[in-house]
């Protein structure tokens, strides 16, 4: 039995429908709203601003902080409890991982950039949508960054190489699904996030994370186009 | 060859290119990576002949020496006060620099700045570290009594002042109110409550709408519809 | 701390007029509710008042009936004050303001009988329906209290049951059925009446709330009885005061009714 056609009959490289928007906080430095399909993120920056506890402060440069977390009613089956996971915490991790590499804080010694992703409904591949969302924050935000980054989850389900898993093809069961996200810096195409979970060969590696970042070069010009539709609106009085 | 690939007010994110070969200087804001110019921050292009620079849209303030600031007195110590700048560093201001009035040792701080009031005041001191040291001694500077504080987005204070203070002039002329910007993003204002209140929607149409062009005469004829004064023509 | 603050606000109040220009007794606009806001939960809405957004969701549970209520469900609410809302809110275990806010949402449903909790029940003693309701803020420009309120109200009245199969006691979160809540036409909400100085204001926004004196936030039904009231707050008030705020509070409530 192999895979032949995606449930919602997207081609093997499409992604799902993608929303994005920045300035949707008001009271944040930056911010800015990621959709891919049904999953949907939220991402708010504030900073550089005091941090503490003291002990946590570093002389040289300011450190960035991310939380990631889903909100109670976010996932399409039982209520999610509040307080953070195992999971989340991880992810809040390798989010912070896969924005540092474009950041200088040298400017903000002894200070923090607060990073806080919301997940209002998820439904595969949040972790990714999340960066997408805090890319576009962070530069919303003004801070010094040299690149964006852009995230996409690839994979293999069954014996087909596929781009931006749903929640149907993360948990498929009718054989071996590899679960690969990934980011990007738009202009350099050096990667900044690859975990994997699942089997695959050293080549269909290669295959993936070419795929991943043709994907993330379309996913850069939306967020890019986010951040400058921000500015087009002429105020009528 | 080389090659501006971008226009003048133009918006651009972190790492577009924005010129391809060597002839181009990169300015503030931008970075020079191999043979071409890139976007080291979201920003406004601002091109002078080959300097190409990014004006910033947004970000919180960075204290620099010589900015005349609006602070918040947070702390009362035995030497002096600290204040709130309104961004990641808070101030120092020493008794020596907090008037031009002789403070004796001993003597109540509290008396001179209390915790919460607003201070106009000149960043003396920005260290490596960010520890900033400020002066309320000096024409201008001194504690703020009554009025209403506001905060601004700090990128936008250059517009909100105006060419030789030429904007926040008409402003005041317009409504009648005093108001003193701070660098650090706090405007101080003063005024009957309605003229308050035009000053703050003049100030925010400002900072809505000053990367679009002719923000002046925009802002004059806002100021005229709601106070019904007549202002004069600004020379450019 | 604020004392500038506060004295300037009192000044412009006697005038009736408050920072942004508002009457004392205005709401800020717009005030929207969008129902439906997040296809996960099994009834959601999305609240705004001025600036301030709060997002609410109701999610299902079925479990065991309290000993003192085999025959009756019955609803939990929980409210997160997420730091992406507001710059001193931190990651961390929830603090009392989002419990007094959570239970402040609770009480007005709860009292209000808009839920009849036998409604609720699917075997007598052993499996009842819980309702989970969860208040989130977006972005807290002031007043989460009434918009967590009204976002709560309005998840609950686009909320639909879920398909329960009985024998294999699941819920399949995927299918839903077209049953609603009956709410009993009660629609209860909370306002927050301020008090600051001599005079008293709604919808405070988050200037108005450093200087907040006193507050009664006053739980009403469609009926205009009382449900709920919770005052907060370092001052006291007096009785003619809570006469008025409670006035008021029924009054505005009627007002925010027209957003749903």
């Amino acid at each position: 039995m192999t895979y032949n056609k995606r449930d919602d009959g997207r081609k093997f490289d499409d992604m799902r429908k993608i929303e994005a928007k920045v300035g949707v906080i008001d009271r944040a430095d930056g911010s800015a709203m990621f959709k891919f399909g049904n999953t949907w993120a939220y991402a708010a920056v504030y900073g550089p601003r005091n941090l503490f506890p003291r002990f946590l402060q570093d002389p040289q440069k300011g450190i960035l902080r991310c939380n990631y977390n889903m909100m109670p009613f976010s996932s399409s089956s039982e209520r999610v409890r509040p307080g953070g996971s195992r999971r989340s915490k991880e992810i809040s991790m390798v989010t912070e991982k896969a924005l540092l590499p474009v950041l200088n804080l040298d400017e903000y010694p002894n200070s923090v950039v607060d990073v806080f992703i919301e997940l209002p409904q998820t439904e595969a591949g949040s972790r990714t949508a999340g960066i997408n969302a805090a890319a576009m924050a962070l530069a919303d935000a003004g801070l010094i960054m040299k690149d964006m980054v852009s995230s996409v989850s690839v994979g293999k389900v069954d014996d087909k190489l596929v781009v931006d898993l749903d929640y149907a093809e993360e948990a498929w069961p009718e054989g071996d699904v590899a679960d690969t996200p990934v980011a990007i810096m738009a202009n350099s195409g050096k990667v900044t996030l690859l975990q994997m979970d699942g089997i695959i060969s050293k080549d269909e590696l290669k295959e993936l994370v070419k795929l991943a970042k043709k994907a993330c070069q379309k996913i850069y010009e939306i967020q890019k186009k986010a951040l400058k539709d921000k500015y087009k609106v002429e105020k009528n009085e | 060859m080389s090659k501006i690939l971008v226009k003048d007010k133009d918006i651009v994110v972190p790492g577009e290119i924005l010129a391809e070969g060597m002839d181009n200087l990169p300015g503030t804001g931008t970075y020079r990576e191999g043979e071409n110019i890139h976007a080291g921050q979201l920003g406004l292009v601002s091109i002078n002949g080959r300097a190409i620079k990014l004006i910033s849209l947004s970000g919180v303030y960075q204290p620099k020496v010589d900015d005349t600031i609006i602070g918040k007195v947070i702390d009362v110590t035995m030497f002096g006060w600290r204040l709130d700048t309104n961004c990641a560093y808070s101030a120092m201001l020493s008794m020596k620099e907090a008037s031009s009035d002789f403070i004796p040792k001993g003597a109540d701080l509290n008396k001179y700045f209390s915790l919460g009031e607003y201070v106009v005041c000149k960043i003396t001191q920005v260290t490596s570290q960010k520890l900033v040291d400020i002066s309320a001694k000096g024409p201008g500077l001194h504690k703020l009594r009554g009025g209403r504080v506001i905060k601004v987005n700090t990128n936008k204070v250059p517009r909100i002042i105006g060419k030789q203070g030429s904007m926040v002039s008409m402003i005041k002329q317009a409504t009648g109110c005093k108001i003193i910007v701070g660098q650090n993003g706090l405007v101080w204002l003063e005024g009957e409550p309605k003229s308050e209140l035009i000053t703050v929607r003049a100030i925010k149409k400002i900072e809505d709408e000053s990367h679009l062009s002719g923000l002046t005469d925009r802002v004059k004829v806002f100021l005229e519809k709601e106070t019904g004064t007549k202002l004069e023509s600004n020379s450019r | 701390m604020n004392e500038g603050l506060k004295d300037h606000i009192k000044l412009l109040l006697k005038s009736d007029t408050r920072l942004d220009g508002r009457k004392a007794l205005e709401y800020r606009k717009p005030v929207k509710v969008e129902y439906g806001f997040t296809k996960t939960a099994e009834g959601s809405a999305l609240v705004t008042i001025g600036k301030t957004i709060v997002s609410c969701g109701v999610k299902v549970e079925v479990g065991k009936p309290y000993p003192d209520r085999l025959d009756e469900g019955t609803i939990m609410v929980g409210a997160e004050l997420l730091p992406l809302s507001n710059p001193d809110f931190e990651s961390g275990p929830p603090r009392i303001e989002a419990i007094e806010l959570a239970r402040i949402v609770d009480r007005a449903i709860r009292e209000s009988k808009a839920i009849d909790f036998k409604k609720l029940c699917i075997k007598e003693g052993e499996k009842v329906w819980v309702l989970i309701i969860d208040v989130c803020p977006l972005n807290d420009d002031g007043n989460l209290k009434d918009a967590a309120s009204l976002a709560a109200l309005a998840a609950l009245k686009d909320f639909k049951f879920p398909k329960y199969d009985e024998k294999t006691e699941t819920i399949s979160f995927k299918e839903k059925t077209t049953k609603k809540l009956d709410l009993g036409n009660k629609d209860p909400l909370d306002v927050t009446v301020v008090k600051i100085g001599d005079s008293f204001i709604v919808d405070p926004d988050y200037e108005e709330e450093k200087v907040i004196e006193a507050r009664l936030t006053v739980g009403s039904t469609k009926d205009g009885k009382l449900c709920a009231l919770q005052k907060g707050g370092d001052y006291p008030l007096t009785e003619e005061d809570i006469s008025k705020m409670v006035e008021i509070g029924i009054e505005k409530a009627k007002e925010l009714r027209g957003a749903l």
